[in-house]
């Protein structure tokens, strides 16, 4: 199919592509901008590694249309850190050792900061419950877990310290 | 002290910005792309090929079959059974048949359909029984007699005396099904040739050094001429420990046309890929006297070995090696066999061959602790091998923390009180196991080093590393930076790791048989030492002192007596440059000499074993008998921990992979057609699924591991699975004797044990599952079908 010119918001920046509107908001995203810290495990919906955030929700970009998601914010791994600050709960993941081999992380990243953005104190099971369509390998999920519950935490002492100040 | 901190690993920033580049996202300019064509039969002779259509298509720019690279290889230098692209025949669904390179994915993919390929299909061979059975079908000419791929018999000891010996002896038959590693990252590979024929590989393998002999021997070029780079590898377990068709092909193609060239396997290309757990039928034969000393062991294995050797000739030796070292056994028989079937090859998944028997023994002394009369945990321990002995297979054993393990696992899980005051349904089931900490002997036989670190200082005090060695997301850049900067007094930040590159690091053998931590670790000490030297040796001459009284710490080098005394690491960086030239330093690591003089003695030694010990809780539903793993407790002889973080991370993962195979996993086939190759039908435990798993050290001081050191990176995953199976005999009462342990197994497994109990109201009796052996060839071992012998 001939290709289409196609504008996008990714990471605050607008970028025009042009491709064939067959393709999949994954391969738009590591083919066409080379923003290849969105992974692919399985391009069929199983296995969660190449989650983004579109519009603040997650979404599996393997398969979303690309032609259809060019209204909505995009947030890939790449838009995590602010001026090389990394956001908790990338921090919380170097320090717990949540990522090992690291390629299914910047999708449990991606639900775990929608998470966090909802729920300021999730329980294990709220945790589980956002993860649960991530899947990862390396680690039996404990350390994810530990990392999850150390970025919350953070989180919530800065905003009590911003409260505060 | 940097040993011992849990430090974050080195990679992790660029693993959690999206920075960190795998071997897909790899992108280079006039990049091309590949696709293979596989086999659609499991066993057909290939009578034409016709590739005109396809080259003929618009943005192809060529096509290769089995004629383009016809040399055979294969990761064991004795069984090489493999050409990258079948040349007459294909032996499983799935097998490499031929590859496309095109300007794009699509176009590589859609050129696949125009190839014309004209089979022949031949009778396929699925199971051991078949591959047992059909003499007449020959899945490879060259094997001497029906499908046996290699068949071991070892025997240490009189047999026959100990079995008299015993006053109780138990023979049973297990199963254990195949499995695969899944690894989240798909292989991929990148090849890039220049026009002085040099060409340069990225690709996603946990043994480069491997992978650069074997692609070299097929492209029939000089190992110098080759380059393999490892990019960060996204999770292997085994299963990117050999080079694949991709590889050459990818090679090939880049030859032929001066470009860079992409595969990318599919999931689906991944699980036909493998090289993962054996199907394992075990039939073991155990002699005790009454207080539960072992007098003998006879195991005999068959390995389900799928279309090629691969690893399998390790793995064959591996069912039988290591079952000796966990407990005191006086006599000790092994018979292994694996074959060939219509499916893909097996080969090494975390814990080598050693998983499935050690599943098979850890239930059956369930077993006769029971009739014993022993706890079962008590009761390993009164048997377990002592630090500093030998087995009777002549295996080395140093350092031993088993005892501490158990007591460790029984202890926090509480064993002693809650064992037989759970209610109904609920049980707790405890099992031990030992790993090696490297392979004694390389892949391919030699006196040379197997692992090499070259440490280079700066006079702006950077510190290089470079290693053979192939992060695959154990930690092993972040273990080797933690060694150098302990040795050197530098801050870890101050190292750059350089790994995995043929071009520019020493040989590593590779991340396998959990070997890098004690190999590339004693290594690097040695490089980093010499370097101290010097460096102690200068600051001396800028301290007035002798290099003996100085210690270096926190980038400085300083008098012991007199810390304030000190000078920069930077300006003992420059002393000594300017005393010895530029500063480097090489360390090398060889394992001792070890093990018996027979043949198959090769395998199984090692410089040092880890020891784990697992307690499992579980749950089973008393009506429809779904059943859920609670919680387990996991305890590890890793030596030292060099870094607590990242052992326990290998535990956890390790228990996790154990947890999923023990209920879930298994690589099955219908037909010769795989049943589930996908994530989602590929049942493997997410979060919700994974049980809480405590993670325990128990840190023995390996006398010739780096700072005690051993492994941690497949060791406990083996206990973890018949401490399942135990827990849940313990909860229901009857033994599931193949793996995964389902619903369904647990129902016909309590329908048995009510029948049993109404004819013979005595002890229960062992089941068979499956069926055991039909051929003649296994009339023997049929004969010996299951069963208890009471000697008067």
């Amino acid at each position: 199919m001939d290709k289409q010119l196609m504008t996008f918001t990714v990471n605050g920046e607008t970028v025009q592509v042009a491709a064939s509107p067959t393709k999949t908001l994954l391969e738009v995203l590591r083919e066409e901008m080379d923003l290849t810290g969105t992974k692919h495990g399985c391009e069929l919906g199983h296995c969660g590694a190449c989650t983004v955030l579109v519009g603040g929700i997650p979404v599996l970009s393997c398969l979303a249309l690309a032609v259809e998601v060019q209204d909505e914010a995009i947030t890939t791994v790449e838009g995590l850190a602010h001026e090389n600050v990394l956001h908790p709960l990338q921090q919380a993941f170097a320090e717990c050792g949540a990522a090992q081999c690291g390629y299914c992380t910047p999708g449990f990243l991606m639900s775990g900061t929608w998470l966090l953005e909802h729920n300021t104190a999730p329980s294990q099971d709220e945790i589980k419950a956002a993860l649960a369509g991530n899947l990862c390998r390396c680690t039996g999920y404990t350390k994810i877990i530990e990392a999850v519950e150390l970025a919350a935490s953070r989180m919530r002492e800065a905003a009590e310290a911003t409260a505060a100040g | 002290m940097l040993i011992g901190k849990p430090l974050a690993k080195i990679d992790s920033y660029a693993k959690v910005t999206g920075a960190a580049r795998y071997a897909d996202d790899i992108k280079l300019p006039r990049m091309a792309f590949g696709r293979i064509l596989r086999s659609p039969h499991p066993h057909a002779r290939i009578v034409r090929i016709d590739t005109s259509r396809a080259r003929a298509c618009p943005g192809v720019l060529d096509v290769i079959t089995g004629a383009d690279l016809p040399y055979l290889y294969g990761i064991m230098p004795t069984t090489q059974d493999e050409y990258p692209f079948a040349l007459d025949k294909v032996r499983y669904v799935g097998d490499p048949v031929a590859a496309v390179c095109a300007v794009d994915e699509e176009t590589a993919e859609a050129a696949l359909e125009l190839i014309d390929v004209e089979y022949e299909v031949l009778p396929a061979l699925l199971s051991i029984d078949e591959a047992l059975a059909r003499e007449d079908i020959k899945i490879h000419e060259e094997t001497r007699r029906g499908n046996i791929m290699k068949e071991v018999h070892l025997t240490f000891g009189d047999m026959e005396e100990g079995f008299d010996e015993a006053d109780l002896v138990r023979e049973d038959t297990y199963f254990f099904e195949g499995t695969t590693h899944a690894a989240m990252e798909e292989h991929a590979c990148v090849a890039d040739c220049g026009a002085d024929g040099k060409i340069t590989l990225w690709t996603s393998t946990q043994t480069p050094h491997y992978v650069h002999r074997e692609v070299a021997k097929v492209l029939q070029m000089p190992l110098s001429h080759l380059r393999v780079i490892v990019p960060p590898v996204g999770g292997g377990f085994g299963g990117k420990c050999e080079p694949f068709a991709y590889d050459f092909a990818a090679c090939l193609f880049a030859r032929r046309h001066g470009r860079p060239i992409k595969f990318t396997l599919s999931r689906e290309e991944a699980f036909l890929c493998h090289r993962g757990r054996h199907p394992v039928r075990m039939i073991l034969k155990t002699g005790v006297k009454q207080d539960g000393t072992i007098t003998a062991v006879h195991l005999q294995t068959f390995l389900d070995g799928g279309a090629y050797a691969s690893y399998g000739l390790a793995t064959v030796y591996y069912t039988g090696a290591l079952l000796t070292v966990t407990y005191k056994i006086p006599r000790y028989q092994f018979d292994g066999m694996r074959l060939y079937t219509n499916k893909p090859a097996c080969g090494p998944k975390r814990g080598h061959g050693s998983t499935q028997p050690r599943y098979a023994f850890e239930c059956q002394l369930d077993r006769i602790a029971e009739q014993l009369g022993l706890d079962p945990a008590e009761y390993r321990k009164r048997i377990a091998i002592e630090p500093e002995s030998t087995t009777v297979n002549g295996l080395r054993v140093t350092s031993c923390g088993l005892v501490e393990c158990v007591d460790r696992v029984v202890e926090s899980s509480g064993w002693r009180e809650r064992r037989h005051h759970l209610p109904p349904g609920r049980g707790l089931g405890i099992a031990i196991s030992s790993y090696v900490t490297g392979a004694g002997k390389a892949i391919y036989w030699n006196d040379m080093p197997h692992s090499g670190v070259i440490v280079k200082v700066d006079r702006g005090g950077g510190v290089a590393v470079l290693c053979g060695s192939s992060d695959i997301g154990q930690g092993s850049d972040t273990m080797l930076a933690t060694v150098v900067a302990q040795e050197l007094g530098v801050d870890i930040s101050d190292i750059r790791v350089h790994a995995g590159d043929t071009d520019l690091t020493p040989v590593d053998l590779g991340s396998y048989s959990s070997r890098v931590t004690f190999m590339a670790g004693n290594a690097a000490r040695e490089a980093a030492g010499k370097l101290r030297a010097m460096l102690l040796e200068a600051a001396a001459v800028l301290l007035n002192t002798s290099p003996d009284r100085l210690d270096a710490a926190n980038r400085r080098i300083y008098l012991r007596d007199d810390p304030i005394n000190c000078v920069s690491f930077i300006e003992a960086a420059q002393k000594a440059e300017a005393t010895h030239g530029t500063l480097s330093a090489v360390g090398s690591y060889t394992p001792p000499r070890l093990g018996g003089e027979f043949k198959g003695a090769g395998v199984g030694i090692s410089p040092a074993y880890s020891y784990t010990a697992c307690v499992a809780e579980v749950s089973v539903d008393p009506e429809t008998y779904d059943f859920t793993v609670e919680k387990l407790w996991v305890a590890h002889d890793c030596g030292r921990a060099l870094n607590p973080t990242l052992v326990a991370g290998q535990i956890e993962g390790s228990a996790y992979m154990g947890f999923g195979e023990a209920t879930l996993e298994e690589q099955v086939f219908r037909k010769g057609l795989h049943k589930t190759p996908s994530l989602l039908e590929y049942k493997l435990p997410t979060i919700y699924d994974t049980p809480e798993i405590v993670a325990m050290h128990v840190e023995t001081m390996d006398r010739e591991g780096p700072y005690g050191a051993k492994e941690a990176g497949e060791g406990p995953l083996n206990p973890v699975i018949p401490a399942i199976a135990n827990a849940v005999y313990d909860a229901i009462g009857a033994r599931v004797e193949s793996t995964p342990i389902t619903p369904d197994k647990i129902a016909r497994a309590i329908k048995e044990e009510q029948r049993r109990r109404v004819s013979t109201p005595s002890q229960p009796q062992p089941q068979r599952e499956p069926a055991p052996a039909l051929a003649t060839e296994t009339a023997r071992v049929a004969g010996a079908s299951s069963r208890e012998v009471t000697a008067s």
